[in-house]
Protein backbone atom coordinates (compact mmCIF):
# COMPACT_ATOMS: atom_id res chain seq x y z
CA UNK A 1 0.00 0.00 0.00
CA UNK A 2 1.46 3.37 -0.98
CA UNK A 3 1.59 6.36 1.35
CA UNK A 4 -1.32 7.97 -0.48
CA UNK A 5 -3.53 4.88 0.09
CA UNK A 6 -3.13 5.34 3.81
CA UNK A 7 -3.89 9.02 3.59
CA UNK A 8 -7.68 8.48 3.74
CA UNK A 9 -9.95 6.19 5.72
CA UNK A 10 -12.51 3.73 4.26
CA UNK A 11 -15.25 5.96 5.69
CA UNK A 12 -13.82 8.99 3.90
CA UNK A 13 -13.73 7.03 0.63
CA UNK A 14 -17.37 6.05 1.17
CA UNK A 15 -18.53 9.61 1.81
CA UNK A 16 -16.57 10.99 -1.16
CA UNK A 17 -17.91 8.27 -3.50
CA UNK A 18 -21.46 9.03 -2.32
CA UNK A 19 -21.08 12.77 -2.76
CA UNK A 20 -20.07 12.29 -6.40
CA UNK A 21 -23.39 10.57 -7.15
CA UNK A 22 -25.33 13.77 -6.48
CA UNK A 23 -25.91 15.67 -9.69
CA UNK A 24 -24.93 19.36 -9.91
CA UNK A 25 -28.58 20.45 -10.01
CA UNK A 26 -29.94 17.69 -7.76
CA UNK A 27 -32.79 18.24 -5.31
CA UNK A 28 -31.93 16.04 -2.35
CA UNK A 29 -33.75 15.09 0.84
CA UNK A 30 -30.99 14.41 3.34
CA UNK A 31 -30.83 12.05 6.31
CA UNK A 32 -28.59 12.97 9.24
CA UNK A 33 -25.09 11.52 9.69
CA UNK A 34 -23.01 10.38 6.74
CA UNK A 35 -25.58 11.34 4.04
CA UNK A 36 -25.52 14.88 5.41
CA UNK A 37 -21.72 14.91 5.28
CA UNK A 38 -21.73 13.64 1.69
CA UNK A 39 -24.33 16.17 0.53
CA UNK A 40 -22.48 19.07 2.16
CA UNK A 41 -19.28 17.88 0.50
CA UNK A 42 -21.01 17.75 -2.90
CA UNK A 43 -22.30 21.31 -2.50
CA UNK A 44 -18.79 22.52 -1.69
CA UNK A 45 -17.21 20.69 -4.65
CA UNK A 46 -19.01 19.80 -7.90
CA UNK A 47 -22.58 20.75 -7.01
CA UNK A 48 -22.72 24.34 -5.74
CA UNK A 49 -26.32 24.66 -6.94
CA UNK A 50 -27.45 21.54 -5.04
CA UNK A 51 -30.87 22.00 -3.42
CA UNK A 52 -30.53 20.56 0.05
CA UNK A 53 -33.66 19.68 1.97
CA UNK A 54 -33.86 18.51 5.58
CA UNK A 55 -37.04 17.07 7.07
CA UNK A 56 -37.29 19.84 9.68
CA UNK A 57 -38.77 21.95 6.88
CA UNK A 58 -35.69 23.70 5.51
CA UNK A 59 -35.87 24.02 1.70
CA UNK A 60 -32.73 24.89 -0.27
CA UNK A 61 -30.55 25.38 2.76
CA UNK A 62 -26.87 26.32 2.42
CA UNK A 63 -25.13 25.58 5.72
CA UNK A 64 -21.56 26.85 6.08
CA UNK A 65 -20.82 24.39 8.91
CA UNK A 66 -22.00 20.78 9.16
CA UNK A 67 -25.27 20.53 11.12
CA UNK A 68 -25.33 18.03 14.03
CA UNK A 69 -29.11 17.60 13.83
CA UNK A 70 -31.59 17.93 10.96
CA UNK A 71 -32.87 21.16 12.52
CA UNK A 72 -29.75 23.07 13.58
CA UNK A 73 -30.03 26.88 13.58
CA UNK A 74 -27.49 26.91 10.75
CA UNK A 75 -30.04 25.16 8.51
CA UNK A 76 -32.96 27.48 9.23
CA UNK A 77 -30.86 30.64 8.94
CA UNK A 78 -29.53 29.70 5.52
CA UNK A 79 -32.75 28.22 4.05
CA UNK A 80 -34.59 29.77 1.10
CA UNK A 81 -37.87 28.70 2.64
CA UNK A 82 -39.06 27.24 5.93
CA UNK A 83 -42.17 25.08 5.91
CA UNK A 84 -44.00 23.13 8.61
CA UNK A 85 -43.35 19.42 9.00
CA UNK A 86 -46.84 18.41 7.76
CA UNK A 87 -46.27 20.56 4.65
CA UNK A 88 -42.79 19.08 4.18
CA UNK A 89 -44.04 15.51 4.12
CA UNK A 90 -47.35 16.05 2.33
CA UNK A 91 -46.73 18.68 -0.35
CA UNK A 92 -43.03 18.50 -1.07
CA UNK A 93 -42.25 14.83 -0.46
CA UNK A 94 -45.52 12.94 -1.12
CA UNK A 95 -46.31 15.44 -3.87
CA UNK A 96 -43.32 14.14 -5.80
CA UNK A 97 -41.19 17.29 -5.92
CA UNK A 98 -37.94 15.80 -4.63
CA UNK A 99 -35.57 13.98 -6.94
CA UNK A 100 -33.12 12.19 -4.66
CA UNK A 101 -33.50 10.68 -1.19
CA UNK A 102 -30.26 10.12 0.69
CA UNK A 103 -30.45 7.61 3.55
CA UNK A 104 -28.42 5.55 5.98
CA UNK A 105 -29.61 2.39 7.78
CA UNK A 106 -28.52 -0.31 10.25
CA UNK A 107 -29.34 -3.26 7.95
CA UNK A 108 -29.89 -3.75 4.23
CA UNK A 109 -30.95 -6.85 2.28
CA UNK A 110 -30.21 -7.95 -1.30
CA UNK A 111 -33.10 -5.88 -2.66
CA UNK A 112 -32.03 -2.69 -0.93
CA UNK A 113 -34.77 -2.82 1.71
CA UNK A 114 -33.69 -1.11 4.94
CA UNK A 115 -34.01 -1.59 8.68
CA UNK A 116 -33.47 1.27 11.11
CA UNK A 117 -35.96 0.13 13.77
CA UNK A 118 -34.69 -2.83 15.82
CA UNK A 119 -31.98 -5.50 15.90
CA UNK A 120 -33.69 -8.71 16.97
CA UNK A 121 -37.39 -9.19 17.69
CA UNK A 122 -39.56 -6.06 17.50
CA UNK A 123 -41.14 -6.59 20.93
CA UNK A 124 -37.98 -7.79 22.68
CA UNK A 125 -35.06 -6.49 20.63
CA UNK A 126 -31.36 -6.84 21.30
CA UNK A 127 -30.99 -3.20 20.25
CA UNK A 128 -33.73 -0.62 19.97
CA UNK A 129 -32.68 1.71 17.12
CA UNK A 130 -34.15 5.21 16.61
CA UNK A 131 -36.82 4.04 14.13
CA UNK A 132 -38.30 5.28 10.90
CA UNK A 133 -38.19 9.08 11.02
CA UNK A 134 -38.78 10.19 7.45
CA UNK A 135 -37.15 7.18 5.78
CA UNK A 136 -40.15 5.09 4.55
CA UNK A 137 -41.75 8.01 2.73
CA UNK A 138 -38.43 9.44 1.48
CA UNK A 139 -37.75 6.07 -0.19
CA UNK A 140 -41.30 5.88 -1.56
CA UNK A 141 -41.66 9.35 -3.07
CA UNK A 142 -38.21 10.59 -4.10
CA UNK A 143 -37.53 9.68 -7.72
CA UNK A 144 -34.43 7.75 -6.67
CA UNK A 145 -32.76 6.76 -3.42
CA UNK A 146 -29.07 6.60 -2.53
CA UNK A 147 -28.12 4.53 0.51
CA UNK A 148 -24.94 4.95 2.50
CA UNK A 149 -23.80 2.33 5.05
CA UNK A 150 -20.80 0.26 6.09
CA UNK A 151 -20.60 -3.21 4.58
CA UNK A 152 -20.17 -6.19 6.90
CA UNK A 153 -22.12 -9.39 7.65
CA UNK A 154 -24.11 -7.66 10.41
CA UNK A 155 -25.30 -4.84 8.13
CA UNK A 156 -25.62 -6.75 4.82
CA UNK A 157 -28.08 -9.42 5.97
CA UNK A 158 -29.98 -12.31 4.40
CA UNK A 159 -33.18 -11.19 6.11
CA UNK A 160 -33.94 -7.84 7.77
CA UNK A 161 -34.98 -7.95 11.43
CA UNK A 162 -37.62 -5.35 10.52
CA UNK A 163 -38.76 -3.79 7.24
CA UNK A 164 -38.60 -0.07 8.01
CA UNK A 165 -38.13 1.18 4.46
CA UNK A 166 -38.91 -0.47 1.14
CA UNK A 167 -36.25 -0.69 -1.54
CA UNK A 168 -37.01 -3.14 -4.37
CA UNK A 169 -39.20 -5.18 -1.95
CA UNK A 170 -39.00 -8.81 -3.25
CA UNK A 171 -37.42 -7.82 -6.55
CA UNK A 172 -38.89 -8.13 -10.04
CA UNK A 173 -42.02 -5.97 -10.37
CA UNK A 174 -42.94 -6.20 -6.67
CA UNK A 175 -42.04 -2.60 -5.86
CA UNK A 176 -44.16 -1.33 -8.76
CA UNK A 177 -47.11 -3.37 -7.45
CA UNK A 178 -47.00 -1.31 -4.25
CA UNK A 179 -47.91 1.74 -6.36
CA UNK A 180 -45.13 3.89 -4.94
CA UNK A 181 -44.00 6.41 -7.54
CA UNK A 182 -40.24 6.53 -6.90
CA UNK A 183 -37.81 4.19 -8.62
CA UNK A 184 -36.22 3.00 -5.39
CA UNK A 185 -32.54 2.58 -4.54
CA UNK A 186 -30.25 3.38 -7.47
CA UNK A 187 -26.95 2.96 -5.61
CA UNK A 188 -25.72 1.65 -2.27
CA UNK A 189 -22.40 3.20 -1.34
CA UNK A 190 -20.31 1.37 1.26
CA UNK A 191 -16.80 1.50 2.69
CA UNK A 192 -15.84 -1.27 0.20
CA UNK A 193 -17.53 -0.23 -3.04
CA UNK A 194 -20.82 0.57 -4.76
CA UNK A 195 -23.76 -1.75 -5.44
CA UNK A 196 -26.51 -1.07 -7.97
CA UNK A 197 -29.78 -2.93 -8.53
CA UNK A 198 -30.04 -5.22 -11.56
CA UNK A 199 -32.49 -3.71 -14.05
CA UNK A 200 -34.57 -6.92 -14.26
CA UNK A 201 -34.38 -8.67 -10.90
CA UNK A 202 -33.81 -5.60 -8.72
CA UNK A 203 -31.10 -7.48 -6.80
CA UNK A 204 -28.06 -5.46 -5.75
CA UNK A 205 -24.94 -6.14 -7.82
CA UNK A 206 -21.43 -5.04 -6.86
CA UNK A 207 -20.38 -2.66 -9.64
CA UNK A 208 -17.54 -0.62 -8.11
CA UNK A 209 -14.71 -1.43 -5.72
CA UNK A 210 -12.77 1.21 -3.82
CA UNK A 211 -8.98 1.20 -4.32
CA UNK A 212 -7.24 -1.57 -2.41
CA UNK A 213 -10.44 -3.56 -1.70
CA UNK A 214 -10.69 -7.12 -3.06
CA UNK A 215 -13.80 -8.77 -4.49
CA UNK A 216 -13.33 -11.49 -1.87
CA UNK A 217 -13.51 -8.91 0.92
CA UNK A 218 -16.80 -7.59 -0.47
CA UNK A 219 -18.22 -11.11 -0.79
CA UNK A 220 -17.13 -12.05 2.74
CA UNK A 221 -18.72 -8.89 4.09
CA UNK A 222 -22.11 -9.81 2.66
CA UNK A 223 -24.42 -12.40 4.26
CA UNK A 224 -26.13 -13.33 1.00
CA UNK A 225 -24.27 -14.71 -2.08
CA UNK A 226 -23.21 -11.38 -3.55
CA UNK A 227 -23.58 -10.89 -7.31
CA UNK A 228 -20.59 -9.20 -8.93
CA UNK A 229 -20.67 -7.26 -12.21
CA UNK A 230 -18.63 -8.67 -15.09
CA UNK A 231 -16.78 -5.40 -15.42
CA UNK A 232 -15.92 -4.02 -12.01
CA UNK A 233 -14.96 -0.37 -11.94
CA UNK A 234 -12.35 0.91 -9.50
CA UNK A 235 -13.52 4.04 -7.68
CA UNK A 236 -11.33 7.09 -8.17
CA UNK A 237 -9.49 7.94 -4.96
CA UNK A 238 -10.53 11.05 -3.06
CA UNK A 239 -8.74 14.14 -4.37
CA UNK A 240 -6.78 16.33 -2.01
CA UNK A 241 -9.50 18.96 -2.37
CA UNK A 242 -12.28 16.51 -1.53
CA UNK A 243 -10.40 15.28 1.53
CA UNK A 244 -9.56 18.78 2.74
CA UNK A 245 -13.19 19.90 2.47
CA UNK A 246 -14.53 16.69 3.99
CA UNK A 247 -12.24 17.06 7.00
CA UNK A 248 -13.34 20.65 7.49
CA UNK A 249 -16.95 19.49 7.81
CA UNK A 250 -17.31 19.24 11.57
CA UNK A 251 -20.44 20.09 13.55
CA UNK A 252 -20.02 23.19 15.66
CA UNK A 253 -19.97 22.97 19.44
CA UNK A 254 -20.13 26.74 19.63
CA UNK A 255 -23.28 28.19 21.11
CA UNK A 256 -23.97 31.59 22.62
CA UNK A 257 -26.27 30.06 25.23
CA UNK A 258 -23.56 29.79 27.89
CA UNK A 259 -23.18 33.59 27.86
CA UNK A 260 -26.90 34.00 28.49
CA UNK A 261 -27.18 31.59 31.42
CA UNK A 262 -26.61 33.40 34.72
CA UNK A 263 -24.01 32.11 37.14
CA UNK A 264 -25.25 30.59 40.40
CA UNK A 265 -23.72 33.56 42.27
CA UNK A 266 -25.91 35.97 40.26
CA UNK A 267 -29.01 34.12 41.39
CA UNK A 268 -28.34 34.48 45.11
CA UNK B 1 -59.32 33.69 27.44
CA UNK B 2 -55.57 33.20 27.77
CA UNK B 3 -54.31 32.90 31.31
CA UNK B 4 -50.84 34.04 32.31
CA UNK B 5 -49.49 31.66 34.93
CA UNK B 6 -46.23 30.71 36.57
CA UNK B 7 -44.95 27.51 34.93
CA UNK B 8 -45.31 25.61 38.22
CA UNK B 9 -49.01 26.39 38.47
CA UNK B 10 -49.67 25.82 34.76
CA UNK B 11 -48.23 22.31 34.92
CA UNK B 12 -49.95 21.51 38.22
CA UNK B 13 -53.36 22.53 36.92
CA UNK B 14 -53.21 21.21 33.37
CA UNK B 15 -50.89 18.18 33.32
CA UNK B 16 -52.76 15.72 35.52
CA UNK B 17 -51.71 12.13 36.28
CA UNK B 18 -52.72 9.78 33.47
CA UNK B 19 -53.33 12.44 30.83
CA UNK B 20 -51.88 12.54 27.31
CA UNK B 21 -49.30 15.24 26.63
CA UNK B 22 -48.03 16.29 23.21
CA UNK B 23 -44.83 18.35 23.43
CA UNK B 24 -43.76 19.54 20.00
CA UNK B 25 -40.87 21.53 18.56
CA UNK B 26 -38.84 19.88 15.79
CA UNK B 27 -35.24 20.21 17.03
CA UNK B 28 -36.02 23.93 17.49
CA UNK B 29 -38.08 25.36 20.41
CA UNK B 30 -38.38 22.10 22.36
CA UNK B 31 -40.26 22.91 25.59
CA UNK B 32 -37.62 21.60 28.00
CA UNK B 33 -38.50 23.90 30.93
CA UNK B 34 -42.05 22.51 30.93
CA UNK B 35 -40.73 18.93 30.74
CA UNK B 36 -38.44 19.60 33.70
CA UNK B 37 -41.38 20.98 35.69
CA UNK B 38 -43.44 17.82 35.04
CA UNK B 39 -40.52 15.79 36.39
CA UNK B 40 -40.14 18.03 39.44
CA UNK B 41 -43.83 17.58 40.26
CA UNK B 42 -43.48 13.81 39.71
CA UNK B 43 -46.62 13.60 37.56
CA UNK B 44 -47.00 9.98 36.48
CA UNK B 45 -48.83 7.57 34.16
CA UNK B 46 -48.59 10.03 31.27
CA UNK B 47 -49.00 9.20 27.59
CA UNK B 48 -46.21 11.19 25.96
CA UNK B 49 -46.61 12.18 22.31
CA UNK B 50 -43.75 13.65 20.28
CA UNK B 51 -42.25 13.04 16.82
CA UNK B 52 -38.68 13.01 18.16
CA UNK B 53 -38.63 12.16 21.90
CA UNK B 54 -35.29 13.95 22.29
CA UNK B 55 -33.72 14.65 25.71
CA UNK B 56 -37.01 16.07 27.06
CA UNK B 57 -38.79 12.69 26.87
CA UNK B 58 -35.63 10.68 27.64
CA UNK B 59 -35.62 12.47 31.01
CA UNK B 60 -39.36 11.97 31.59
CA UNK B 61 -39.15 8.26 30.68
CA UNK B 62 -36.08 7.67 32.85
CA UNK B 63 -37.74 9.38 35.82
CA UNK B 64 -40.75 7.08 35.50
CA UNK B 65 -43.36 9.67 34.43
CA UNK B 66 -44.53 7.84 31.29
CA UNK B 67 -46.76 4.79 30.82
CA UNK B 68 -46.87 5.14 27.06
CA UNK B 69 -44.82 6.78 24.31
CA UNK B 70 -46.16 7.75 20.86
CA UNK B 71 -43.24 8.66 18.58
CA UNK B 72 -41.59 8.43 15.17
CA UNK B 73 -37.81 8.80 15.67
CA UNK B 74 -36.20 8.03 19.02
CA UNK B 75 -32.54 8.96 18.73
CA UNK B 76 -30.21 11.67 20.02
CA UNK B 77 -29.86 13.67 16.77
CA UNK B 78 -26.38 13.36 15.28
CA UNK B 79 -25.09 11.70 18.47
CA UNK B 80 -26.67 8.24 18.75
CA UNK B 81 -29.05 6.60 21.21
CA UNK B 82 -31.53 7.99 23.70
CA UNK B 83 -30.42 5.55 26.39
CA UNK B 84 -33.35 6.00 28.78
CA UNK B 85 -35.83 5.33 25.96
CA UNK B 86 -33.79 2.30 24.89
CA UNK B 87 -33.55 0.96 28.44
CA UNK B 88 -37.32 1.27 28.88
CA UNK B 89 -37.97 -0.45 25.55
CA UNK B 90 -35.31 -3.17 25.84
CA UNK B 91 -35.34 -3.87 29.60
CA UNK B 92 -38.45 -2.26 31.09
CA UNK B 93 -36.35 0.21 33.14
CA UNK B 94 -37.67 1.87 35.30
CA UNK B 95 -40.93 0.10 34.37
CA UNK B 96 -42.64 -1.52 31.37
CA UNK B 97 -44.17 0.94 28.95
CA UNK B 98 -46.42 0.79 25.93
CA UNK B 99 -44.92 2.06 22.66
CA UNK B 100 -46.96 3.29 19.70
CA UNK B 101 -44.60 3.75 16.80
CA UNK B 102 -45.08 5.78 13.65
CA UNK B 103 -43.00 7.34 10.88
CA UNK B 104 -42.73 11.15 10.68
CA UNK B 105 -45.30 11.36 7.87
CA UNK B 106 -47.81 9.49 10.04
CA UNK B 107 -47.24 11.67 13.10
CA UNK B 108 -47.40 14.90 11.08
CA UNK B 109 -50.63 13.81 9.43
CA UNK B 110 -52.19 12.69 12.74
CA UNK B 111 -51.56 16.16 14.21
CA UNK B 112 -52.86 17.91 11.10
CA UNK B 113 -56.02 15.78 11.18
CA UNK B 114 -56.52 16.62 14.85
CA UNK B 115 -56.11 20.32 14.09
CA UNK B 116 -58.65 20.04 11.26
CA UNK B 117 -61.24 18.31 13.42
CA UNK B 118 -60.99 15.08 11.42
CA UNK B 119 -61.34 11.64 13.06
CA UNK B 120 -58.45 10.32 11.00
CA UNK B 121 -55.74 11.28 8.56
CA UNK B 122 -55.37 9.78 5.12
CA UNK B 123 -52.17 9.80 3.12
CA UNK B 124 -49.88 7.40 1.22
CA UNK B 125 -47.35 6.35 3.88
CA UNK B 126 -45.98 3.04 5.21
CA UNK B 127 -46.49 1.12 1.95
CA UNK B 128 -44.70 -2.22 2.05
CA UNK B 129 -43.24 -1.64 5.52
CA UNK B 130 -43.80 -3.76 8.64
CA UNK B 131 -45.26 -0.86 10.64
CA UNK B 132 -48.90 -1.87 10.04
CA UNK B 133 -48.05 -5.27 11.64
CA UNK B 134 -46.85 -3.69 14.88
CA UNK B 135 -49.17 -0.67 15.07
CA UNK B 136 -52.84 -1.69 14.61
CA UNK B 137 -53.78 1.99 14.20
CA UNK B 138 -52.18 2.00 10.74
CA UNK B 139 -54.90 0.79 8.35
CA UNK B 140 -55.81 1.07 4.69
CA UNK B 141 -58.95 2.19 2.86
CA UNK B 142 -59.89 2.53 -0.76
CA UNK B 143 -60.30 5.98 -2.31
CA UNK B 144 -64.00 6.13 -3.40
CA UNK B 145 -63.08 8.16 -6.49
CA UNK B 146 -59.97 6.49 -7.88
CA UNK B 147 -59.92 3.11 -6.14
CA UNK B 148 -56.38 3.78 -4.95
CA UNK B 149 -55.44 2.26 -1.60
CA UNK B 150 -54.79 4.97 1.01
CA UNK B 151 -53.24 4.80 4.47
CA UNK B 152 -55.37 5.95 7.42
CA UNK B 153 -54.44 6.57 11.03
CA UNK B 154 -56.51 8.13 13.83
CA UNK B 155 -56.04 11.85 14.52
CA UNK B 156 -53.96 12.87 17.53
CA UNK B 157 -56.23 14.51 20.12
CA UNK B 158 -53.96 15.01 23.13
CA UNK B 159 -55.37 16.26 26.44
CA UNK B 160 -52.62 18.88 26.59
CA UNK B 161 -50.22 20.33 24.03
CA UNK B 162 -47.10 22.10 25.24
CA UNK B 163 -44.92 24.21 22.95
CA UNK B 164 -42.24 26.85 23.40
CA UNK B 165 -42.20 30.10 21.38
CA UNK B 166 -40.06 33.19 21.16
CA UNK B 167 -42.70 35.72 22.25
CA UNK B 168 -46.22 36.33 23.43
CA UNK B 169 -47.88 39.72 23.76
CA UNK B 170 -49.93 40.68 26.83
CA UNK B 171 -53.10 39.36 25.21
CA UNK B 172 -51.48 35.95 24.62
CA UNK B 173 -50.89 36.08 20.87
CA UNK B 174 -48.00 33.72 20.11
CA UNK B 175 -45.19 34.82 17.83
CA UNK B 176 -42.70 32.30 16.45
CA UNK B 177 -40.07 32.26 13.75
CA UNK B 178 -37.62 29.68 12.39
CA UNK B 179 -38.37 25.95 12.15
CA UNK B 180 -41.98 25.48 13.29
CA UNK B 181 -42.28 21.68 13.09
CA UNK B 182 -45.80 20.54 13.96
CA UNK B 183 -46.28 22.98 16.85
CA UNK B 184 -49.31 24.84 15.55
CA UNK B 185 -50.98 21.55 14.61
CA UNK B 186 -50.31 20.10 18.09
CA UNK B 187 -51.86 23.15 19.80
CA UNK B 188 -54.95 23.11 17.59
CA UNK B 189 -55.37 19.33 17.96
CA UNK B 190 -55.21 19.40 21.77
CA UNK B 191 -58.04 19.91 24.25
CA UNK B 192 -55.93 22.53 26.07
CA UNK B 193 -52.57 24.17 25.45
CA UNK B 194 -49.66 25.61 27.38
CA UNK B 195 -47.20 27.88 25.58
CA UNK B 196 -43.94 28.79 27.29
CA UNK B 197 -42.17 31.82 25.82
CA UNK B 198 -38.78 33.49 25.98
CA UNK B 199 -40.42 36.83 26.72
CA UNK B 200 -43.77 38.52 27.14
CA UNK B 201 -43.88 41.87 25.33
CA UNK B 202 -46.39 44.71 24.96
CA UNK B 203 -46.96 43.88 21.32
CA UNK B 204 -45.47 41.37 18.90
CA UNK B 205 -44.29 42.24 15.42
CA UNK B 206 -47.52 42.14 13.44
CA UNK B 207 -46.01 43.01 10.07
CA UNK B 208 -46.70 40.20 7.59
CA UNK B 209 -49.05 38.54 10.08
CA UNK B 210 -46.26 37.56 12.45
CA UNK B 211 -48.58 35.90 14.97
CA UNK B 212 -48.51 32.13 14.51
CA UNK B 213 -51.22 31.25 17.05
CA UNK B 214 -53.79 33.93 18.04
CA UNK B 215 -54.73 34.36 21.71
CA UNK B 216 -58.15 32.71 21.43
CA UNK B 217 -56.50 29.41 20.50
CA UNK B 218 -54.14 29.41 23.52
CA UNK B 219 -55.13 28.51 27.09
CA UNK B 220 -52.05 29.31 29.13
CA UNK B 221 -48.91 31.39 28.55
CA UNK B 222 -45.88 31.13 30.86
CA UNK B 223 -42.68 33.10 30.70
CA UNK B 224 -39.73 30.68 30.64
CA UNK B 225 -36.52 32.34 29.46
CA UNK B 226 -34.00 29.86 28.00
CA UNK B 227 -36.87 27.37 28.29
CA UNK B 228 -35.87 25.43 25.17
CA UNK B 229 -32.32 24.64 26.37
CA UNK B 230 -30.49 22.47 25.21
CA UNK B 231 -32.60 23.01 22.09
CA UNK B 232 -32.66 26.57 20.80
CA UNK B 233 -34.77 29.65 20.17
CA UNK B 234 -33.93 31.35 16.87
CA UNK B 235 -32.98 34.96 17.50
CA UNK B 236 -32.34 34.30 21.20
CA UNK B 237 -29.78 31.50 21.59
CA UNK B 238 -28.17 28.60 19.71
CA UNK B 239 -28.63 24.88 20.15
CA UNK B 240 -26.18 23.43 22.66
CA UNK B 241 -24.73 20.65 20.53
CA UNK B 242 -22.22 20.26 23.36
CA UNK B 243 -24.96 19.31 25.85
CA UNK B 244 -26.55 16.87 23.38
CA UNK B 245 -23.16 15.15 23.13
CA UNK B 246 -22.70 15.21 26.93
CA UNK B 247 -26.18 13.71 27.40
CA UNK B 248 -24.93 10.44 25.94
CA UNK B 249 -22.49 10.02 28.87
CA UNK B 250 -24.93 11.22 31.51
CA UNK B 251 -27.78 8.97 30.45
CA UNK B 252 -26.03 5.74 29.44
CA UNK B 253 -26.35 3.98 32.82
CA UNK B 254 -29.59 4.24 34.82
CA UNK B 255 -27.88 4.77 38.18
CA UNK B 256 -25.70 7.60 36.95
CA UNK B 257 -28.66 9.20 35.16
CA UNK B 258 -30.77 9.02 38.32
CA UNK B 259 -28.05 10.51 40.47
CA UNK B 260 -27.44 13.27 37.91
CA UNK B 261 -31.14 14.12 37.70
CA UNK B 262 -31.46 14.23 41.51
CA UNK B 263 -28.36 16.36 41.83
CA UNK B 264 -29.08 18.84 39.03
CA UNK B 265 -32.74 18.92 38.04
CA UNK B 266 -34.50 17.89 41.27
CA UNK B 267 -32.24 19.80 43.65
CA UNK B 268 -32.45 23.07 41.71
CA UNK B 269 -34.97 25.74 42.70
CA UNK B 270 -36.20 26.30 39.16
CA UNK B 271 -35.16 25.88 35.51
CA UNK B 272 -32.85 28.94 35.53
CA UNK B 273 -31.07 27.67 38.64
CA UNK B 274 -30.73 24.22 36.98
CA UNK B 275 -29.11 25.85 33.94
CA UNK B 276 -26.79 27.93 36.12
CA UNK B 277 -25.63 24.79 37.91
CA UNK B 278 -25.09 22.98 34.59
CA UNK B 279 -22.98 25.90 33.41
CA UNK B 280 -20.98 25.94 36.64
CA UNK B 281 -20.13 22.25 36.26
CA UNK B 282 -19.12 22.40 32.59
CA UNK B 283 -22.20 20.87 30.93
CA UNK B 284 -22.85 23.92 28.72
Amino acid sequence: MSDFDQAYSPEEMMVVAASRLLEPDDVVFIGIGLPSKAANLARKTHAPELSMIYESGTLDTKPTVLPLSIGDPELSRTAKALVSVPEMFNYWLQGGWIRTGFLGAAQIDRFGNLNSTVIGDYRKPKVRLPGAGGAPEIASFCHRTLVLLRQNPRTFVEKLDFMTTVGMLDGGGSRKDLKVPGNGPQAVITDLGILEPDAESGELVLTHLHPGVSVEAAIESTSWPLKVAEKLVETVEPSEEELAILRSLVPTEKSNVAELIPSTADLE
Amino acid sequence: MTEFLELTEAIQRHVTPGCSVAAEGFTHLIPHAAGAEIIRQDIRHLTLIRMTPDIIFDQLIGMGCADKLVFSWGGNPGVGSLFRLRDAYENGVPHDMEFEEHAHAGMANAYAAGAAGMPCAFFKGYRGTQYPEVNPKIRFIQCPFTGEELTVIPAHRPDVAIIHAQRADRQGNIWMTGILGAQKEAVLAAKRSIVTVEEIVDSVDESSGGTVVPRWAVDVVCEAPLGAFPSYAEGFYDRSNFFYQKWGEVSREYDRFREWMENYLMASEDFTHYLARLKEDGYV
